[in-house]
């Protein structure tokens, strides 16, 4: 279901989810790495599900194979063994060139390292992965100022990325990723290098796309991250722990402030 | 909250739903504002105890206001509380307690108690969030307040990490 992004401060306690169909679908997904001291078991059968306009974190200590996950799940690197599901369609067994168009149809990425072309400005970076993304000229120019805009990145348009701060960068690298108007963000730890006003500003662009429509699947450590997702995924040892639903809870027991200091 | 009263009349007198007015505005909503009929009975409590001394004050529109103030044993009890460290590392850990004594008599599962306990701390983390969104976190008080309970739930949930790759 795609609706309206909406304008204005963002309002986290507003915010309600219509999650829709499955989007992104595991089945006994495994992840297997040969390495010097053998075979390392990354990801152990994992059965996940992401569903339209669903805002899902995943978190889980490091070496938990949280990155791994991702990684597979958005095809950068081939399952070991299980099934992947794109909008209905086994993509696992595609070949890796018509997965590759698949991807870029349907999935953006943000990674904790901006991954942006050093070369080109900051309006091209944008432009060029809306093209990528089959957008045409004129289309790629509109969606780059609009986003730009909506990140408060125009007047750095003709800026190189080395002339950003860690937070500019990292909101260019989020309009890269939703350049081609991507139904699924796949993220890993996008705020990790930052700190925390411009963790407040990338999570606030997160959740006002997750508004518009956008699916996301965001591995974390930082629970203040992980929070605003509406969906909670731990992992543990390759293998999904829990699987919740966040919702707010009071902070502290209503009616019990003072009530014990009153004992002197 | 006995303390933190005698610290707001070590500023000036007051009287009851003052003390309470100037909380909320210097803490915000992330503080757990104590209701007005707590704030007189630890009022009455610290006078008994010679910690404060009231005065009832005249007003002619409407009825007289009990104003309080500190008597010298207030002020050295205030002196005290700035001038001794506050709560440090928590060793009685009540959720620990349950972790290692539940599963030892066999009356609870370790990855449950650590599950609920998760969540528990997630919804925590996303009542500040919206806090910090909304209100609080937008006034200098208030935002700190919640950013250290923020960087304590972080730290709670890190260790929970640690139990669960410890003990599991």
């Amino acid at each position: 279901m795609i609706r309206p992004a909406a304008s204005g401060r963002l309002r986290i306690a507003d915010q309600v989810t219509e999650p829709g169909r499955p989007l992104l679908r595991s089945v006994g997904l495994t992840k297997a790495f040969k390495t010097d001291g053998g075979v390392v078991h990354a990801v152990r059968g994992v059965d996940l599900q992401v569903r339209t306009g669903e805002f899902v974190a995943v978190m889980g200590p490091s070496g938990s194979g949280k990155s791994t996950l991702l990684h597979v799940l958005g095809g950068l690197e081939p399952a070991s063994s299980g099934e992947i599901w794109l909008d209905g369609q086994r993509v696992d067994a595609l070949s890796q060139a018509k997965w590759a168009i698949l991807r870029r149809r349907h999935i953006g990425f943000v990674f904790q390292f901006f991954n942006l072309i050093s070369s080109m400005s900051v309006a091209d970076n944008v432009e060029v992965a809306a093209l990528v993304g089959g957008a045409s000229r004129r289309g790629a120019r509109a969606r780059r100022e609009e986003l730009l805009g909506e990140l408060g990145l125009t007047a750095k348009a003709q800026a190189s990325p080395a002339q950003l701060s860690g937070g500019e960068q990292q909101r260019v690298a989020v309009a890269r990723a939703l350049a081609h108007r991507p139904s699924l963000l796949l993220t890993d730890e996008p705020t990790g290098n930052l700190d925390s006003s411009n963790t407040a500003v990338v999570l606030r662009l997160l959740r006002r796309s997750h508004t518009g429509g956008l699916a996301i699947l965001l591995v974390t450590h930082d629970a203040r991250v992980a929070s605003t997702a509406d969906r909670v995924v731990n992992l543990f040892d390759g293998m999904i722990a829990d699987d919740t639903v966040v919702r707010p809870a009071p902070l502290y027991p209503v009616g019990a402030s003072g009530v014990l200091e009153l004992r002197d | 909250m006995r303390l933190p009263l005698l610290a707001l009349l070590a500023k000036d007198p007051a009287h009851g739903y003052e003390l309470k007015a100037r909380l909320e505005q210097t803490f915000g909503d992330a503080y757990p504002s104590p209701n007005i009929g707590q704030i007189y009975l630890t009022l009455q409590r610290l006078e008994r105890s010679g910690l404060v001394h009231s005065q009832d004050v005249v007003q002619s529109d409407r009825p007289n206001k009990r104003v309080y103030e500190l008597t010298p044993a207030g002020e050295e009890a205030v002196a005290t509380w700035l001038e001794e460290p506050s709560d440090g590392p928590r060793v009685r850990d009540d959720f620990f307690m349950k972790l290692v004594l539940g599963p030892q008599a066999g009356i609870a599962d370790r990855l449950s108690l650590i599950n609920r306990q998760r969540r528990y701390y997630l919804s925590q983390m996303r009542s500040l969030s919206v806090l910090a969104e909304e209100g609080s976190g937008h006034d200098k008080y208030g935002g700190l307040l919640i950013e250290g309970a923020m960087l304590h739930l972080q730290a709670d949930l890190d260790w929970l990490e640690r139990c669960q790759g410890e003990l599991l």
